[in-house]
């Protein structure tokens, strides 16, 4: 498996650390605890394609968000993840 | 059939051409008053325990695949109980007690080897913990012993004892601890329980679950047709979330790959099971010569069973900062199975919040020494519908209570444990 970086290019999987599901949004500070649970604890774990957040922290250190299918390992789509930082860098 | 000494010279006499098979090849009834999803090493004991502890014989193990075929054939075999944390120290001891009188009980060779497992320590810091550990372990009645750097050059005068940043120090050794045959593992269960009277369904793959006016499971549809059960029990290892999901669960729980190796087999070198505490490396020698090793999970998650290559040397450079001549042996070959990985590092044996749903899940990678004592307590919590006292804290809300088991301190983070 190679990750194409957006900022450095097609980079050998080591170069990158693997933060998890990227759908997890973390809940209002009012939330309850039932949200904190769901977001902490809870996955969809899903058989197909996902989208996930690495970190490329052998290269430029940026954060991204892969598209990738779990049941291949076919990587669709490297974006930088969601982040005032990495949108003002990817225009 | 029954296995003896005679059973055993007539079969060599008459050329092995007149074995039996030694579980039937069952086709599924109507109903089964409770039906094992899953038959791997955990669900098929399952299934032996509650037919010969429980009386509960009406039981169908379902198994997509074929006996062996999933993490059961795909991993490095090591059983042991050294455990520091309550939750986990009493099970597995229970487990160990059971691997210890497994092959009597079920009349088959599982070639069950108490060759003992060593925990390297590399630091002062390290030693403390082990002593820590070991202690906790004697104060529960587990075998447990200190080696010191001398014991260990008289043991094993070839480890890397003079490693600039990781010199071996020490470790600490259970005896008791070993490996067993991981095929026979599940050969043996199912042979046992198809003795009883189980029903071992293979090729049955579960579609969707059947469920009553108040939602209560009532059976599973599969690819062999509709099974009505009493109860139903899920031992599905890495594809627990994918079957919760057919009940409109969700789960505390990530699929990740694990890769183990094998090399080529070399003459005796390795007498028990070495664990490299300064890395993650972990090695055994099987009977036909092999070295048998792994290390960390890929990281990220996968249901490919097949990894990556940045895994592979990571565990090589482990075992060669260990056993530097280890570097001239080659690699035989290399698999990855699927781990259901849970929040804590931690196992899941429980009822679900859906009625007549059992969930038996989460083993992380370690799946392989807990299987009789898994079986037993699962068996157990199906047949009585409460928790075996080994199993008290495996529950699924204590994520929610804050009551994790979380052995290696590493927080709500499966690609860590």
């Amino acid at each position: 498996m190679r990750i194409t970086c957006p900022f450095c290019g097609e980079r050998e999987l080591g170069e990158f650390s693997y933060l998890g599901d990227a759908k997890p949004v973390r809940p209002a500070a009012g939330a309850g605890e039932d949200a904190v649970y769901d977001y902490v604890y809870l996955r969809d774990n899903v058989a197909g394609v996902m989208a996930e957040n690495w970190y490329h922290g052998g290269g430029c250190r940026a954060w991204l968000k892969v598209t990738r299918n779990t049941l291949t390992h076919e990587i669709s789509a490297v974006e930088p993840a969601a982040g005032a930082g990495a949108r003002q860098v990817a225009k | 059939m029954k296995y003896s000494i005679f059973s055993l010279a007539r079969a060599a006499l008459s050329g092995h051409k007149n074995w039996q098979r030694t579980w039937r090849d069952a086709a599924p009834k109507d109903h089964y008053d409770v039906v094992i999803i899953g038959g791997g090493g955990h669900g098929l004991a399952t299934a032996w325990f509650l037919a010969s502890e429980f009386g509960i014989r009406n039981v169908a193990v379902l198994e997509k695949g074929w006996i062996g075929s999933g993490n059961a054939g795909r991993n490095t075999t090591i059983i042991r109980s050294n455990y520091g944390l309550p939750g986990n120290t009493g099970f597995y001891e229970l487990s160990m007690k059971l691997w210890e009188r497994m092959e009597q009980d079920l009349n088959y060779n599982a070639m069950v080897s108490q060759r003992g497992v060593l925990n390297l320590y590399h630091s002062d810091a390290q030693r403390d913990a082990y002593a820590r550990r070991g202690n906790t372990m004697r104060i529960n009645g587990i075998d447990a012993e200190l080696l010191d750097q001398a014991a260990l050059k008289k043991m094993l005068p070839f480890l890397n004892f003079d490693h600039a940043r990781f010199p071996v120090q020490g470790g600490l050794l259970q005896r008791r601890g070993g490996t067993a045959r991981h095929d026979a593992v599940v050969w043996g269960y199912a042979h046992a329980a198809s003795e009883l009277g189980v029903d071992i369904i293979q090729n049955c793959e579960v579609t969707g679950f059947v469920r009553d006016g108040n939602g209560k499971v009532t059976g599973v549809e599969t690819s062999r047709g509709k099974i009505g059960a009493g109860k139903v029990g899920m031992a599905v290892a890495g594809s627990s979330s994918r079957v919760a999901a057919m009940a409109g669960m969700r789960l505390p729980i990530e699929s990740h790959v694990l890769q183990a190796f094998v090399s080529e087999a070399i003459k005796p070198l390795i007498p028990g099971v070495m664990t490299f505490g300064a890395g993650h490396f972990y090695v055994s020698q099987s009977d036909k010569g092999g070295l048998v090793f792994g290390g960390d999970i890929d990281g990220y998650n996968s249901y490919a069973q097949r990894g990556n290559l940045p895994v592979m040397e990571d565990v090589c450079e482990g075992g060669m900062a260990l056993i530097p001549m280890i570097g001239r042996v080659r690699l035989l070959r290399q698999w990855g199975g699927i781990m259901d990985m849970s929040m804590d590092g931690s196992p899941i044996i429980d009822k679900t919040p859906v009625d007549g749903l059992y969930l038996n899940a989460g083993w992380c990678y370690g799946g392989f020494k807990a299987t009789p004592g898994s079986g037993f307590v699962f068996a157990h919590l199906l047949a009585r519908d409460e928790t075996h006292k080994e199993a008290a804290l495996f529950r699924l809300d204590r994520f929610q209570r804050g009551a994790m088991i979380d052995e290696k301190g590493q927080g709500a983070q499966p690609n860590l444990h």
